[in-house]
């Protein structure tokens, strides 16, 4: 039962979001501040070492993808050999089915849960809270999202669209705490209910950053510590992990650290980066008595089988989030699933089939930001333009479109039929003004059009004096063409750049 | 994606890509470039047959449509030793989305996208790393103070960040500012503006405010598109700053104005 998508109603849902001025507010100034981080650190050294770093990354993680049934085959082995106890899950039922098995088998009643997307897109707390448990998100964006009622609207920084006020609210409301606007308080009032929750609970769930194959351990990485205690402090540990996070070695684990924190907060390492393996040996004082590892597909392998394999090589940074001015405007809540942005409008139409997300691959002005900043490469922009393709294959593009389009092809194949194409427009200009037909006069609503030229300039070429060629001066400075050093620098305000 | 290894364009030809939006609404910006290609010694021709890139089509997920607009700019430009287009963007569809058009089993269509995109380059990149000229010796009428937008698909998919930025610096009496947000888009995106009005909208309102905040006057971008949006936005939100194409600025420093 995977989380039902409201991605159809993407137009309405952002509408939502650029009516809440607070909203944009929090939205605009989190991915802006995460952007400018990622800069600093990411090219802390100089440009070409975080390109490299980033094409290191994505070669670790495209190699793994190469390989990935021989790798998970590997991967269950080693996890063995250190105790853990392999499942594996087609899909979110299977998957929240196993973990109430586990629960039930272990007399489980308190669970505390690390941070971790994939539960979210398997609708876990539901099922474990409909069984009776008592679960408790423990990453602290998480645990305000999980009071308010919400889900999270931004991969990294779950409540990134909240203001501190509001988040103030959430605490008062639902745990009577003292009103404060000290931030720092309100940490502290919010450590200490889940110290409680920590120390009374008996199984701990989290996700799985990356599943390194050759020693079968978990990489984990979290700045709030919170993930350590789930995975060491209860009885129980089970780690739900999606087939699409393996890697190879723990080198590619170390590169992956690496571009993972610069790219989502620009951090160079996380506070706490974890590689677990396994339950507690017989001479250790700390960790679970029984630890699990779930493998969870639920459509992966479908992907794996499509030409946006590459996909799956997201290791769930938010960079492509901060970066992209369709996000910036109005946070992940609009995109109608589990992942927002441009990741998002890519991932949901594929896991929840493109007839329920039709609105996502075009919710992007295809500015390319994404790709430029994904730490593993992902061409984003060019699965959103397959994607449009393949709604117009499979005839979800509406009838109108189809039409305006066979009749653009046919005008501009012919010089002629292009400028009568333009005499009307200017001709259809003059009589309408400012009000434009069809989807056009979605353009005057926000916007000015400029006039259509009474000649176009095709006409004024023509009538155009040109210097005779042998009178021409001889090309200024002709020396050869540079290399040219500038390109694949990117103008940023971190360069100051004028 | 690697580029094309491409032959230097020096001494040739130039066939003139004006595409649709100068042809109909800015054809002065293609006076202006005709203007300073020939200041810098170029000979240019126009072939007549041309009309649009196809990339409507193309970004709209109609394949077939952008094949057949594909296939009649490789007829319009059989001829050409050189292309140059005052767009980033329809230089990055000729570029970059053209050799994906097509496979190598099309035959023909597929050998002409290989070799279109090889020979296509943007205005800017053509004079400062195509023929080396980032100084083209010229000086506007008064001092101006300008900031450049970099338009997404020439700053992203060609990596022409700075090729604007050495012609201004090179142009006498033009200061260059800064323009916070520089690399953001403007909230354009072709067929986006229009089947997503709104969030193009908030998109360009901060592209307005960031305007709005410069010291710069003037506006300097590489795409009419994209200066279409932000000149209709600029103008409804009762802003005097304006956004011109690179070519028009440069064009105001040659003597006597346009041949």
């Amino acid at each position: 039962m995977t989380l039902d998508a409201q991605s159809n109603n993407f137009i309405a849902l952002a509408d939502v979001a650029l009516h809440n001025e607070d909203l944009q507010h929090a939205i605009g100034e989190g991915t802006r501040t995460a952007y400018y981080r990622r800069l600093d650190t990411m090219f802390a050294h100089s440009d070409e070492h975080g390109e490299f770093m980033r094409q290191q990354a994505a070669e670790a993680k495209r190699r793994a993808l190469r390989n990935l049934p021989d790798l998970l085959e590997l991967a269950e082995r080693n996890l063995k050999a250190n105790g853990f106890k392999v499942e594996w899950a087609e899909d979110a039922a299977q998957a929240n089915q196993l973990v109430l098995d586990i629960a039930r088998r272990h007399q489980v009643q308190s669970v505390a849960k690390s941070k971790s997307m994939l539960t979210e897109e398997l609708g876990t707390n539901d099922v474990l809270e409909a069984a009776g448990l008592r679960v408790v998100e423990t990453d602290l964006g998480e645990y305000i999202i999980q009071l308010a009622g919400e889900t999270p609207s931004h991969i990294v920084g779950p409540v990134m669209h909240k203001t501190k006020a509001e988040i103030r609210d959430v605490f008062v409301r639902e745990l009577g705490m003292t009103p404060t606007d000290n931030a720092e308080e309100m940490v502290a009032f919010a450590r200490k209910m889940l110290r409680e929750d920590f120390l009374n609970a008996d199984m701990g769930i989290s996700g799985g950053n990356f599943l390194i194959a050759e020693t079968g351990s978990i990489g984990l990485v979290m700045n709030e510590g919170n993930g350590r205690m789930c995975t060491s402090l209860p009885r129980v540990h089970v780690a739900l992990i999606g087939i699409e996070k393996i890697v190879d070695t723990v080198e590619d684990y170390a590169t992956l650290t690496q571009v993972l924190p610069s790219s989502s907060t620009g951090q160079k390492m996380t506070v706490y980066t974890n590689i677990l393996n396994g339950p507690a040996r017989a001479d250790e004082a700390d960790g679970p008595e029984h630890a699990y590892v779930i493998l969870v597909d639920n459509g992966r392998s479908d992907i794996y089988a499509t030409k946006y394999a590459e996909a799956l090589s997201c290791i769930r940074c938010g960079a492509c989030q901060n970066a992209c001015p369709v996000y910036r405007t109005m946070g992940g809540h609009a995109y109608g699933w589990v992942y927002g942005g441009p990741i998002g409008a890519v991932l949901t139409p594929l896991f929840v089939g493109l007839e329920n997300a039709t609105p996502l691959p075009h919710a992007s002005s295809l500015c390319g930001s994404c790709k430029q900043v994904c730490p593993v490469d992902i061409d984003l922009p060019r699965m959103l333009l397959d994607l449009r393709w393949d709604l117009v294959r499979e005839g979800e593009s509406k009838a109108g479109w189809d039409m305006a389009m066979k009749l653009w092809a046919v005008g501009m194949t012919s010089p002629t039929r292009f400028s009568l194409g333009g005499k009307a427009a200017r001709a259809g200009q003059a009589i309408m003004g400012e009000y434009m037909p069809g989807p056009l006069g979605n353009w005057s609503k926000h916007r000015d059009f400029p006039d259509f030229a009474p000649k176009p300039f095709r006409q004024l070429w023509g009538s155009r004096r040109h210097r005779p060629v042998k009178e021409r001066a001889p090309t200024l400075n002709p020396s050869p063409p540079q290399s040219p050093a500038s390109r694949g620098k990117h103008p940023t305000k971190r360069e100051g750049l004028k | 994606m690697a580029l094309p290894v491409r032959e230097s364009p020096v001494g040739k030809r130039v066939s003139l890509f004006v595409t649709c939006i100068v042809d109909m609404i800015y054809p002065n910006t293609g006076m202006s470039v005709v203007d300073i290609l020939e200041h810098v010694g170029v000979e240019v021709d126009f072939p007549p047959d041309q009309t649009c890139c196809a990339q409507p089509a193309f970004n709209a997920g109609y394949r077939d449509e952008a094949r057949t607009v594909a296939k009649h700019f490789f007829k319009a430009f059989k001829d050409a030793e050189v292309i140059v287009t005052p767009s980033g963007s329809c230089a990055a569809m000729v570029r970059h989305e053209y050799p994906h058009l097509f496979a190598p089993e099309d035959g023909e269509p597929f050998q002409q996208a290989q070799r279109t995109a090889s020979i296509t380059w943007e205005f800017s990149e053509f004079l400062v790393d195509g023929l080396g000229i980032a100084n083209l010796d010229l000086t506007l009428p008064e001092k101006q103070r300008f900031a450049v937008h970099d338009a997404c698909h020439g700053l992203r998919g060609l990596g022409l960040g700075q090729a604007s930025r050495d012609l201004i610096r090179h142009l006498g009496n033009a200061e260059l500012a800064e323009l916070n947000e520089c690399e953001v888009c403007c909230g354009f995106g072709g067929l986006f503006s229009v089947k997503m009005p709104d969030i193009s909208n908030a998109m360009l309102r901060n592209k307005i405010d960031n305007i709005n905040a410069s010291p710069a006057d003037t506006i300097i971008t590489g795409d009419v598109s994209c200066l279409t949006q932000m000149n209709g936005g600029l103008s409804r939100n009762k802003s005097e700053k304006r956004v011109f194409h690179l070519a028009d600025v440069l064009a105001q420093g040659l003597k006597g104005g346009r041949a």
